[in-house]
């Protein structure tokens, strides 16, 4: 399982990482890619949505079945991956290059609550 | 406690990701149940389907016995080996299960079950036996040691180079089996005990299903999988089956559901007038209430069980949906009003969106093609 240390993890499965003007990308773990199964379906949250942390925000479908992604931090969608959407399976083969969405933080003080990859590692 | 079939460790062995299914632990892919899917249309694929359950049906009483259990007539198995799919039904003409029934002899015939059902299902046979001179017995993993003796294992081989390559692998069963037609089968008796090898399947493709002694399984396994024949999980198993419009119990039907209900009325045998099978009554006077139909996604998105549909004439709902790697879009079948017509759109409710559906007949893929142009 491939855990990177410069991200940031939520138990729910996203991983977060901090872009040098301060915004959030996000996407989901090798973990959870591998649960899932084949990908075939990414919905993503609109553009300018405010997000609150926790908040169900996209949907990943894989063959078997639906997962929901949650919002690891508040604030507000100013980017999706395109790609993603239009190559779900691009996720299953490089989960932590295939992002879903960016946020810029409401609080980035939140992204303390985050898990670090030994504290995400050790929720699996 | 999970039940294992006799190839668990083989599965883990080959990275399997085991999950579990009808209380047992079965692979539910070895790393692409897409790749899977593709192996088995495009060349062919091999599936441990040991969790279902062999029954031999044994007496002078048999046929009598099954004319009466099973809504599809076993009369008209006439040739030694001859498979035919059934319904058991109760008293309300709902559905205990699905089935296989092979006849040997008039006083002769192997029954294969689902795994989920099998302990209902014999309790059922039994009782319904009350009265028949014939003998159920289950032929497999059980409680009691003598059961467990005599135990069969199951194997799937699908694909359109299936049979050629179980042939490379097993020269000596060609003679036995070259000359099956589809939906039948032959006892090949071999140093390792008796095989079944049946030209039947649950995935539209063509093949054999194999019935075999528990210590030989392993060996015929790895044999299978050293001449190119990629191991299969039971997601594979479910997106080809939905793609070639076959039902899955407990998912498209239960003890509520009456099989014209569910597009299984050609299982329904009433020619015999004479014949009084368990639920028959209780259909005849029902009759059908629903149209069993297939739904193609016509935007983006994937369709999943117990969905809603709309349409102009009523709701209906999902049974079974999926993504069907063949088709690259998403597949569905569906219980709706019974005035709906092949070719129109409904709404589908998806996580509150209402999204485009064409209504189609519940079979999408055979042999590998895409049946759409005909079927819309």
């Amino acid at each position: 399982m491939n855990t990177p240390t410069h991200l940031k993890y939520a138990a729910s499965h996203e991983w977060s990482k901090t872009e040098s003007d301060g915004t959030i990308t996000v996407g989901i773990t090798d973990h959870a890619q591998e649960a899932l199964g084949d990908i075939v379906f990414i919905e993503l949250p609109a553009i300018g949505r405010t997000l609150k942390a926790g908040e169900e925000c996209a949907v990943v479908e894989s063959v078997k079945a639906a997962s929901d992604i949650y919002a690891p931090i508040s604030g507000e969608v100013i980017a999706i991956n395109q790609m993603v959407i239009d190559a779900p399976e691009s996720v299953n083969s490089a989960p932590y290059d295939h992002w879903l969405f960016r946020i810029k933080p409401a609080n980035p003080d939140e992204l303390s609550a985050l898990l670090d990859a030994d504290g995400y590692a050790a929720t699996l | 406690m999970l039940q294992r079939t006799p190839l668990y460790a083989a599965h883990v062995a080959a990275g399997a990701r085991i999950v579990d299914f009808a209380g047992w632990e079965m692979p539910i892919h070895y790393g692409s149940q897409i790749e899977e899917h593709h192996a088995v249309r495009r060349n062919a694929g091999l599936f441990d389907v040991s969790h279902m359950c062999a029954l031999d049906l044994i007496g002078p009483d048999a046929t009598r016995f099954l004319r009466r259990l099973l809504a599809n007539d076993v009369a008209k198995l006439t040739t030694a080996g001859r498979a035919l799919y059934s319904c058991m039904l109760n008293a309300a003409g709902g559905v205990i299960d699905d089935l296989i029934v092979y006849f040997f002899t008039p006083t002769r015939y192997r029954i294969v079950v689902n795994a989920g059902t099998t302990e209902k299902d014999v309790a059922w046979m039994q009782t319904q036996l009350a009265g028949f001179d014939a003998r159920i017995t289950p032929r497999c993993d059980g409680k009691d040691e003598s059961q467990t003796k005599n135990a069969l294992a199951m194997l799937a081989v699908q694909g359109p180079q299936a049979r050629e390559l179980f042939y490379t692998a097993f020269p000596a069963s060609r003679a036995a089996t070259e000359s099956l037609a589809p939906f039948h089968a032959r006892e090949w008796p071999t140093n390792k005990g008796d095989w079944l090898i049946a030209r039947t399947g649950y995935t539209g493709e063509d093949g054999f299903e194999i019935s075999l002694p528990v210590s030989a399984v392993a060996e015929v396994w790895q044999t299978l999988i050293d001449i190119g024949i990629k191991p299969c999980g039971l997601g594979a198993r479910d997106t080809l089956r939905l793609e070639a419009g076959m039902n899955l119990y407990g998912q498209d039907m239960d003890e509520t559901t009456s099989p014209l209900d569910t597009g299984l009325t050609w299982t329904v045998d009433l020619r015999d007038t004479n014949r009084d099978f368990i639920g028959k009554s209780a259909l005849v006077t029902r009759r059908q209430k629903h149209q069993f139909v297939g739904l193609l996604l016509l935007e983006r998105g994937i369709l999943r069980a117990h969905q809603k549909v709309f349409s102009p004439l009523g709701e209906g709902e999902i049974t079974s949906g999926t993504f069907s790697p063949t088709l690259n879009q998403s597949i569905a079948f569906a219980r709706l009003p019974m005035s709906i017509i092949l070719g129109s759109e409904v709404e589908v409710d998806i996580r509150d969106k209402r999204l485009k559906a064409k209504v189609v007949k519940p079979v999408f893929v055979r042999n590998g093609k895409s049946l759409l142009e005909f079927t819309t």
